[in-house]
Order: C-alpha cells, then sequence, then structure tokens
C-alpha cells in the first residue's frame, strides 16, 4: 500500500527532484566552502550560499538578501533572536497557541528576569488582538506569535498585532515555521521586524536548514548567540557586526542551502497564492468529510480562510497514539500524535495532556489522499464504538 | 600575474556582499574579477572585486545605492 503521507507540519514530503538534483550538483562540481579561500569553487559555493538568501528574501517580501541570516532550523533562529533581544527586566508578550520552540526561550529568559504575558486564544486557537493589547506593559519590548498554529493551523492576527507593536515601539517577531512557503508573506506591507522561517516545510528544502529575516539597523540591538569564523573581518577577534556575518558563524551548510534554494525556486515556480488555494481546497474537502462524523472531535476554525492545511481531531474514547497507530498499520496514513512540541496550544484548545491526531497537507496531496484519511478514520472510529457498545 | 597593469579593487564587508555586488555589476554589464583580497590590503582571508581603474565611476554609479563598498583601493 502506498503511504499517504499527512505529516506536511513536521517536514514536508515528498520534496522536488529539482531540490536533490541542486544538492548532488553541488556535492560533485562545487563542495568548497563558501566565502573562506577566494578559489573559484569557494566563490562558487558563495554564489550558491548567496542564491539561496536572494530566494528567501524574495518570498517574505524583503527587497536585500542580505537582511537574511541563515540558521540550522527556526528553533535556533527564534532563540538567537529571544534571547539576543530580550534582558532582565524587558516585558514579551507572545500567544497561547505557542509551539515550544518559542516557549521554551521564553520560560528560560522569563527565570532570567525577563516579564512573561501570554495573550489568551479561544478555544479554537484565535486570538483577538484586544487581548494581544491588553497584555502589553510598558516596558514590553518584544511581542513574539507564531503566524499559525502547529496544532490546529489558526492563523494569528499578524496585521493587527504589527500595528500595535509599531505604534508602541515595540518589536515584532514571526515564527513562520508553518507559513512561510504556503501562505503568501510580505515583511515589509505587514510591518514585521523579524521573520523566523524553516528550511524543510513549505519551503521544500532540506532538514538542518532555516533561518531569519531581520529589519536593517534593528541587528545593532540583537546579540548574536554564537560567535566565531565568518571568513570576513578575520584580522580582528571580535565578532563583526554588520549583516549577515553577525549572525552566521562557522561553516554553513551551503549543501543544504543549494537544496533550499532549489526547493524555494520550485515554491515560487507553483506560486505561493496557488499552493495556498489548493492546500484551504484539501482543507475544506477534510473539513466537510469529518463533520458531523460519528464518535470524532474536530479542532481549530471552521473557515479555511483562518488555517492552514493542518487539521486536528480525536476520536473520542481512543488516545491519539493508539488512532494514528491503526491509521498507519490499517491504512498506511501517515499522521502526527500527541502534543507536537506545543503544550501551550493544547491547553488553549482543551487536550492536554492528551493531545490529538493531526493530518497536515502539503503542495503534492491529493483529493484522493485526504478522501482515503476520511474514509480511515471513519472506519476506525466506527470499529472502535461498535467494539464499545 | 598582472604585470604592470594597474587595477582597482574594491572592498566589502563580507563575502555576501561581495556576491551582491557582483549581481549588480552583472547587471550593469561592467566587467569585473572575484579575487582573494591581496595581503598588501588586507591580512583578511575574503575576496573582493577588481576592475579597470577607468571603470571607477561606473561601478561606484552601480554599486552606490545598493551596497556598502568599505573602500575602492588602486593596485
Amino acid at each position: 500500500m502506498k503511504p499517504v503521507y499527512f505529516d506536511n507540519a513536521a517536514t514536508s514530503w515528498p520534496k522536488p527532484p529539482e531540490m536533490m538534483e541542486a544538492m548532488v550538483r553541488f556535492n560533485e562540481s562545487i563542495g568548497a566552502n563558501p566565502g573562506r579561500s577566494g578559489h573559484r569553487l569557494s566563490i562558487e559555493a558563495a554564489r550558491v550560499v548567496y542564491e539561496a538568501r536572494e530566494c528567501a528574501a524574495r518570498i517574505i517580501g524583503s527587497p536585500d538578501p542580505l537582511s537574511i541570516s541563515f540558521a540550522k532550523n527556526a528553533t535556533e533562529a527564534i532563540n538567537c533572536v529571544l534571547l539576543g533581544l530580550l534582558k532582565a527586566g524587558d516585558h514579551v508578550v507572545t500567544s497561547g497557541m505557542e509551539h515550544n520552540s518559542v516557549m521554551r526561550p521564553l520560560r528560560f529568559l522569563e527565570r532570567q528576569g525577563v516579564g512573561l504575558s501570554i495573550a489568551p486564544c479561544s478555544p479554537a486557537g484565535v486570538l483577538d488582538p484586544d487581548d494581544a493589547m491588553r497584555a502589553v506593559k510598558g516596558n514590553t519590548k518584544v511581542i513574539v506569535v507564531t503566524h499559525a498554529s502547529n496544532v490546529t493551523g489558526t492563523l494569528l492576527p499578524l496585521d493587527d498585532l504589527a500595528r500595535i507593536a509599531r505604534e508602541r515601539g515595540i518589536v515584532f517577531v514571526v515564527d513562520a515555521s508553518q507559513t512561510a512557503g504556503s501562505i503568501p508573506l510580505d515583511v515589509v506591507r505587514t510591518g514585521i521586524d523579524v521573520l523566523c522561517f524553516t528550511g524543510h516545510k513549505s519551503l521544500l528544502g532540506p532538514q538542518g536548514t532555516g533561518g531569519f529575516y531581520i529589519r536593517k539597523g534593528l541587528e545593532e540591538s540583537v546579540s548574536p548567540l554564537m560567535r566565531g569564523g565568518t571568513g570576513s573581518a578575520s584580522e580582528f577577534e571580535e565578532q563583526p557586526d554588520f549583516l549577515p556575518d553577525r549572525f552566521e558563524s562557522g561553516t554553513p551548510n551551503a549543501i543544504g542551502l543549494a537544496g533550499l534554494a532549489a526547493g524555494i525556486r520550485f515554491v515560487l515556480g507553483l506560486g505561493v497564492e496557488a499552493i495556498r488555494e489548493k492546500e484551504a481546497h484539501l482543507t475544506r474537502l477534510f473539513l466537510e468529510g469529518m463533520a458531523g462524523m460519528p464518535g470524532t472531535r474536530l479542532y481549530g476554525p471552521q473557515n479555511v480562510r483562518q488555517r492552514t492545511a493542518v487539521v486536528s481531531f480525536n476520536i473520542v474514547g481512543m488516545s491519539p497514539s493508539e488512532v494514528a497507530f491503526e491509521l498507519d498499520e490499517q491504512f498506511a496514513v501517515l499522521s502526527r500524535p500527541g502534543l507536537h512540541c506545543a503544550p501551550a496550544a493544547h491547553r488553549t484548545i482543551g487536550t492536554f495532556p492528551e493531545g490529538t491526531v493531526r493530518f497536515s497537507f502539503g503542495y503534492s496531496t491529493t483529493e484522493d489522499e485526504v478522501r482515503r484519511g476520511i474514509e480511515a478514520v471513519a472506519h476506525i472510529s466506527a470499529a472502535y464504538h461498535k467494539r464499545t457498545l | 600575474m598582472s604585470g604592470d597593469k594597474t587595477y582597482c579593487v574594491a572592498l566589502f564587508d563580507s563575502v555576501s556582499h561581495v556576491m551582491k555586488a557582483e549581481k549588480l555589476l552583472k547587471e550593469a554589464d561592467i566587467p569585473y574579477k572575484i579575487i582573494p583580497v591581496p595581503r598588501s590590503i588586507s591580512a583578511d582571508c575574503g575576496v573582493c572585486v577588481r576592475f579597470l581603474p577607468e571603470q571607477k565611476e561606473t561601478v561606484m554609479e552601480a554599486l552606490r545605492l545598493h551596497i556598502h563598498v568599505r573602500e575602492i583601493r588602486e593596485l
């Protein structure tokens, strides 16, 4: 049985062949350390990395490729930004739908004396901007939120939050792990100061790639997470202060970035708008197919415009891991059960500590696959409830 | 290698800046070569952009608004 891959929110699969070809090409005919040596292969490697920077900038709406600093994933980017910005005595606002990639650095900072307020969200994961505004204090330095929940797909109101931040001189940080490549983004028009992204989800790059956009000038307020060799200003023993070297120490994942550039080019070729429309259609298909299914419970907003292609559900009485196991065993439908590294979000939607079963669709998911998923859930639910009646 | 010929080099903050400069020079159709930063200029282990002295104005015009040029030196 051909597996149905519904775990794109964890990492997208399958990747476009172009991504793998770019990585093979890098390994076979470039291979050198970018910007470290000055010979032709080193320069060619630097070109590849710069192209990845151009692609990343383009897909999030930044006019300058040098506003992109690469990291190994969104988590590293978020840590770099939050730990670099916030100091004891500062205050930070976040939402009740965050992933641990945001919550754990914030809980760590809280112990260091940073004030933390969590704006509550509705059981569908929706954040009312007024609740965020009420959480803001005189010493609030940062508002940091996920663009979309990795549990329910719920989109957060970036435009409103950006306005709240801008009017008060607060730095607005967005975790776009779930949206970069699947929802149109424009950091300039929206007014986002920092946007963290991962390469291996909807940007269709390999694992081990990611980074962040930072608004020009703001980098001076962010102390780097790491310091080391950059291939630049080598006569000095202090870390360079300019972008992107300020945040990029050590040999980068050039082969991964070759793949990331190809992945983003593929996404841009399809069009982010077109991907968004396709995924919204698949999500609607799933929600309609699940609506009213006996013995099941759905989470997140009804309206597909308010969410990404991530859906969470439970079969009443069964644990999420049991359901996921049956989906895999009987139907080769691959899902992710549990807490999805987001205990805060599961508390908000009322599913802590058991969690939910999550399906996450991607650019290559088909209607037939979604139908197969619905039928599989219906079958497992019917069998379970028949047994328990 | 360069014999008696004189060249100019443009120095940048980092290799990422050199890559951006390269794109701009390509777009403006200006001949250039990326070379290691000459030891006589800096102990830096990075690269810089070499071009002909008569193109100094055109090069500056192509780069000025888009990227920070650290220095232009004649060799």
